[in-house]
């Protein structure tokens, strides 16, 4: 699937629950519960956001011309917002992924998540993401 | 009940809704809501009286400027203060600390110089204090907590030493709300002669504050977390260091004659405050004062006091809710944690449910680090807080905890 494809297999997966807040929390919560974890190894001190209240660790791998993510993160919703970013970005092409624009969390409703506080460190992490993923382009 | 909504009505912001709930708003400890007469001081002043101060002959900066300095006289008569001259005017707690470290370091403390500090201090009590530290040669020493997260008033005779300078204490701690016996530390410092600063961020907006009778050499506060305006608070400094302590930020206002080669500064406050100060924060300063012996500092602290008594035995009934400074000696802050669960993710929900709380570190990382957390949640109350409010605060934290286990 391409990362178009998987955004909107997430809007609709949201849709379900409408108005609905608590559902979509719920469902985050659960998305950030099913986060395969970072292995141990890799939760070092240069793989994590700084400056947050919830700290992210981030790996970035290049498979067969893909970049692999793993990441993890120790507030639960935050884990979620990183597990959905993961499933969007996660084994695309480099140039792919620096060109993904993310609407789709506009479109679920969870756009607060993004906002310029340092209260989690979701933006940092997708600007790690990407410039990781600039940096495997040759 | 008629009282409280008298009170409430003063305060237009209150009424409103955050994702469809009631706003409860339990963040009072990084910022109090104004009150209309606040608002609208500061809205007349621009309206019918601004002008630059001090130094117009015109009528307009006359009136201002004797706004000024009846906000001057307002806050020192609040303070208890002598002189209206001790009563400087700053951007706030910050930068009074700032003031004060930078002026002593040009004529007070020297290399090797030793700051007592108490673990519970707030960042903007310890990061002036360290900078002067690294800069200079000089060391802090920092007074532990004991269990209850209360100062161990026992171990600080032996943190003094003849090169200890100053002891620069929080008043009420931000994050745990627990008042520091101030009395006990006067004691220890004047039979070593030791000036003392205190933080009053955290007390001067919840409980009678007598700077006479304290008498301590200085003391510092800001508006905003007593129903003022950002960008504004308080200096006061004792009779001595109203003389002594050196100037730090000099400019336009401070100075009785300048030439370029020897300016003499001004006497008293205006020494302390260059360029052109922050007029209407005075203003809407002395009028948050105004608002606060209207309802009474007394009437305030019972009040706070009452919401944290009621807050804190609904909260031990949760068994998954951890309260950390447990003691009864305490202003209107309360922080906790849930078991096994991040303070953001509280936080977060929380805020969904229309109920604005303040997580993570406080701006207090060592004392994080003493009670060996990442960060808290932390509620804390102002007058216009009821107990209805906690009664939804308690129920949504329920839904919270069981949204997230």
């Amino acid at each position: 699937m391409t990362i178009q494809e998987i955004e909107k297999e997430i809007v609709e997966e949201f849709d379900i629950f409408g108005d609905d807040w608590e559902g979509k929390y719920e469902h985050l919560i659960d998305l950030g519960k099913s986060l395969p974890l970072i292995k141990e190894e890799f939760k070092t001190e240069d793989r994590i956001i700084k400056g947050c209240q919830s700290r992210v660790w981030l790996n970035s791998e290049l498979k067969e011309g893909n970049v692999v993510y793993t990441a993890d993160a120790d507030a639960i919703i935050t884990k979620g917002m990183v597990a959905l970013m993961v499933r969007v970005l996660s084994n695309h092409k480099p140039e792919d992924i620096v060109k993904a624009d993310l609407k789709f969390v506009d479109t679920i409703g969870l756009k607060e998540h993004l906002s310029p506080t340092r209260a989690n460190g979701l933006v940092s992490m997708i600007n790690k993401m990407k410039a990781d993923a600039l940096a495997f382009i040759k | 009940m008629k009282e409280q909504n008298k009170i409430r009505d003063q305060f237009p912001i209150l009424n409103q809704k955050i994702n469809g709930y009631d706003l409860v708003y339990f963040d009072n400890g990084a910022t109090s809501q104004k009150p209309l007469s606040v608002i609208e001081s500061i809205s007349d002043y621009y309206k019918n009286s601004n002008s630059n101060i001090h130094r117009g002959v015109h009528t307009l900066s006359r009136k201002a400027t004797e706004l000024f300095e009846q906000a001057r006289k307002t806050v020192a008569q609040h303070f208890n203060v002598k002189n209206d001259q001790q009563v400087i005017f700053t951007a706030g707690t910050t930068d009074s600390i700032n003031m004060v470290v930078q002026g002593l370091a040009k004529n007070y403390l020297q290399a090797g110089d030793e700051i007592i500090l108490s673990t519970y201090e707030h960042h903007s009590n310890i990061l002036p204090w360290q900078l002067w530290a690294e800069e200079n040669g000089g060391k802090l020493k920092v007074i532990s907590l004991l269990d209850d997260q209360t100062i161990d008033y026992a171990a600080i005779p032996a943190l003094i030493s003849s090169k200890t300078k100053l002891i620069a204490i929080t008043h009420v701690s931000n994050t745990l709300g627990l008042i520091t016996d101030l009395e006990k530390i006067k004691t220890i410092a004047q039979k070593n002669n030791i000036p003392v600063l205190v933080d009053g961020a955290q007390s001067a907006p919840h409980m009678p504050i007598d700077l006479q009778k304290l008498n301590v050499d200085f003391f510092v506060c800001s508006a905003h977390k007593m129903y003022g305006p950002t960008g504004i608070g308080l200096l006061y400094l004792s009779e001595k260091w109203l003389k002594d302590l050196a100037t730090s930020k000099p400019g336009g206002g401070t100075i009785k004659t300048v030439s370029f080669e020897k300016t003499e500064y001004a006497d008293g406050a205006l020494r302390f405050e260059p360029g052109t100060p922050n007029i209407s924060g005075a203003i809407g300063f002395a009028a948050a004062i105004d608002f606060v012996n209207l309802v009474g500092i007394n009437a305030i602290f019972d009040h706070e006091h009452e919401l944290v008594q009621y807050a804190q035995k609904k909260m031990s009934e949760i068994p998954e809710v951890i309260i950390y400074g447990k003691s009864n000696h305490k202003a209107g802050v309360i922080s906790f944690n849930v078991e096994g669960q991040h303070p953001f993710d509280v936080g977060t929900l929380l805020d969904k449910y229309g109920i604005a709380v303040r997580t993570g570190h406080h701006c207090t990382q060592p004392l994080m680090n003493c009670l060996n957390v990442q960060g808290t949640v932390r509620i804390s109350f102002a007058i216009y807080n009821t107990k209805e409010e906690i009664d939804i605060f308690i129920e949504k934290l329920v839904k919270v905890i069981k949204m997230l286990s």
